[in-house]
């Protein structure tokens, strides 16, 4: 085994090597370095095809049309891209947005500078199990709605929002259906003929392809319009100006060709991973799953060990690469504004941590993982004066805190 | 976040971890903080005849910085008066420590603990 063990794999994916490989092919003089915009000569000519058949790839993975998909440099551009672009274009027949308290930064902040630019927001809130209801989007439906924005699969919880039945109510009111789709890909089925999604945000590095290049899907039929958010050259017809980045877009689409040839048996053997270390814990008391336990991706476990406080599991599990939704790890001093909006008190969003598998995880990996936390996991739990209160049977909710 | 030698070696090797009986007319305990805000320190320190700080004992419940600091703590407070003990600023421990800015607020705690433990024991040995 190789330390620390790699349990974040929602954070980003390693780079697969056969993705590598192709990337290298488009670098150097001797390999497919030209211009995919250069219309005068062979390198260009060249470049452009690599990058048309990885479009053709990406689109492959999520069955849409290869004319459909605007190259960006990642989802946050693309969500950017989406939610600006929409809004801006659609402005004339209305200003209201509707999201949601546990989607991306990258929407959640889109969507405060529409509100600075005069548009309202409307955040549904999640269920206890993290998602959102096609119901709660009906409900919140305007005569003044332009858009919708949701994410897929969230990032911290893993579970999957039933996009297509959600796509049933945008489209019934005429509203544009946007979709982050960053987390998704690859680890479940995405198909834009069955899915009434008229914006898809894509990227590429938490599907094994590198960072820096991502996609937004734009529907052609019934077409939906966006004003461009980046202006230059009009490269991705108009919507999207910069040159492409041959070798970027060329690692997206092996990673999403691969993605597509593989994800199920993938899927299941990660699932198989995940569920024995779910098994590993199961013994253990005050032991939490964070989010829905059936609508989840295979490689997502949020799990919460109460009266331990995340960061400092985090500093005894050295060996481990995972994440918390403590507040000490993160700039805010808050903790997880995800597990709070799902409901989780203070205390339990403190204790979490995020254990994301993928497609280098050993079971051998697994097995040392659960051997880790539950012995760190024991020592904080000897050194934590709540375990002494949980263990005397004191309500911990009925204490009075001296907050500072 | 990198954490300095010493905060390691105090959440690796934490000093006087433990628990004492309250009801001890000696023990003074200091409990501060909340679960909600992620660090409760729980510091109790035994008193003798003379006012002399003979033990001190902890349980944190916090980041690596909040159990060093109430770690660190224990180990200074041993021996000093109860007098002397008050004069242990949330400084001493930020410097001992090496503790960056954000995590200021762990020694200010152990700072609000020693002082209500110290507090506490007063309160009963004069009842």
């Amino acid at each position: 085994m190789q330390f620390p063990i790699y349990l974040d794999y929602s954070s980003t994916t390693p780079v697969d090597p056969r993705v590598a490989a192709k990337m290298a092919e488009c670098l150097t003089l001797e390999a497919n370095f030209g211009n995919p915009a250069s219309r005068s000569h062979m390198f260009g000519w060249k470049a452009e095809e690599a990058v048309e058949t990885a479009r053709r790839q990406v689109a492959d993975l999520i069955n849409c049309d290869p004319r459909e998909i605007v190259w960006t440099s990642g989802a946050t551009e693309a969500d950017n891209l989406a939610i600006k672009g929409a809004a801006h274009f659609y402005v004339k027949k209305g200003k209201h947005i509707i999201t949601s308290k546990i989607e991306h930064k990258a929407v959640l902040d889109s969507c405060r500078q529409l509100e600075r630019e005069g548009y309202e927001v409307t955040y549904l809130d999640p269920t206890e199990a993290g998602l959102i209801t096609p119901e709660a989007v009906a409900d919140a439906i305007r005569p003044d709605t332009i858009l919708v924005s949701l994410m897929h699969v969230n990032n911290e919880i893993g579970v999957i929002n039933d996009i297509a039945a959600i796509g049933k109510v945008t489209r019934e009111h005429k509203v544009i259906f946007h979709v982050d789709a960053a987390q998704s890909t690859g680890k479940i089925d995405i198909d834009m003929e069955e899915m009434q999604v008229d914006l898809m945000s894509l990227t590429a590095h938490k599907t094994y392809g590198p960072k820096g290049i991502g996609a937004l899907y734009v529907r052609r039929k019934p077409r939906v319009r966006i004003e461009p958010q980046m202006h230059g050259g009009g490269h991705e017809r108009g919507m999207r100006s910069g040159t492409l980045a041959t070798h970027q877009i060329v690692g997206m689409g092996e990673a999403y060709r691969i993605a597509k040839e593989e994800m199920h048996a993938e899927n299941a053997r990660v699932l198989a991973l995940r569920n024995r270390l779910l098994e590993g814990f199961k013994d253990m008391e005050e032991v939490f799953v964070n989010g829905d336990a059936d609508h989840r991706v295979a490689g997502n476990l949020n799990i919460s060990f109460n009266f331990v406080e995340g960061e400092s599991l985090m500093m005894a599990l050295r060996d481990l690469a995972v994440s918390s939704g403590s507040a000490c790890t993160s700039a805010s001093l808050e903790p997880s504004y995800v597990l709070r909006a799902i409901g989780l008190n203070d205390e339990l969003a403190h204790s979490s941590l995020r254990m994301t598998i993928g497609r280098f995880t050993t079971e051998e990996e697994i097995d040392f993982a659960i051997e880790k936390t539950r012995e760190a996991v024991g020592k904080l739990r000897e050194l934590s004066p709540l375990w002494d209160m949980h263990n005397d049977g004191i309500d911990l909710s009925q204490v009075k805190w001296a907050a500072h | 976040m990198a954490y300095s030698d010493k905060v390691l070696d105090h959440y690796e090797n934490p000093r006087n971890v433990g628990k004492m009986d309250d009801s001890d007319v000696n023990v003074g305990t200091g409990m501060v903080g909340a679960p909600a805000c992620g660090d409760v320190m729980r510091l109790q320190i035994k008193v003798d005849a003379n006012g002399v700080i003979e033990d001190a004992k902890f349980k944190t419940y916090g980041c690596g910085s909040a159990i060093a600091s109430s770690s660190l703590l224990t180990e200074w407070v041993k021996g000093r008066s109860l007098d002397e003990a008050t004069l242990i600023k949330n400084k001493d421990i930020a410097d001992e420590l090496g503790l960056p800015p954000v995590k200021i607020h762990c020694s200010v705690l152990a700072e609000d603990a020693i002082k209500a433990a110290i507090e506490d024991v007063k309160q009963k040995r004069k009842g």
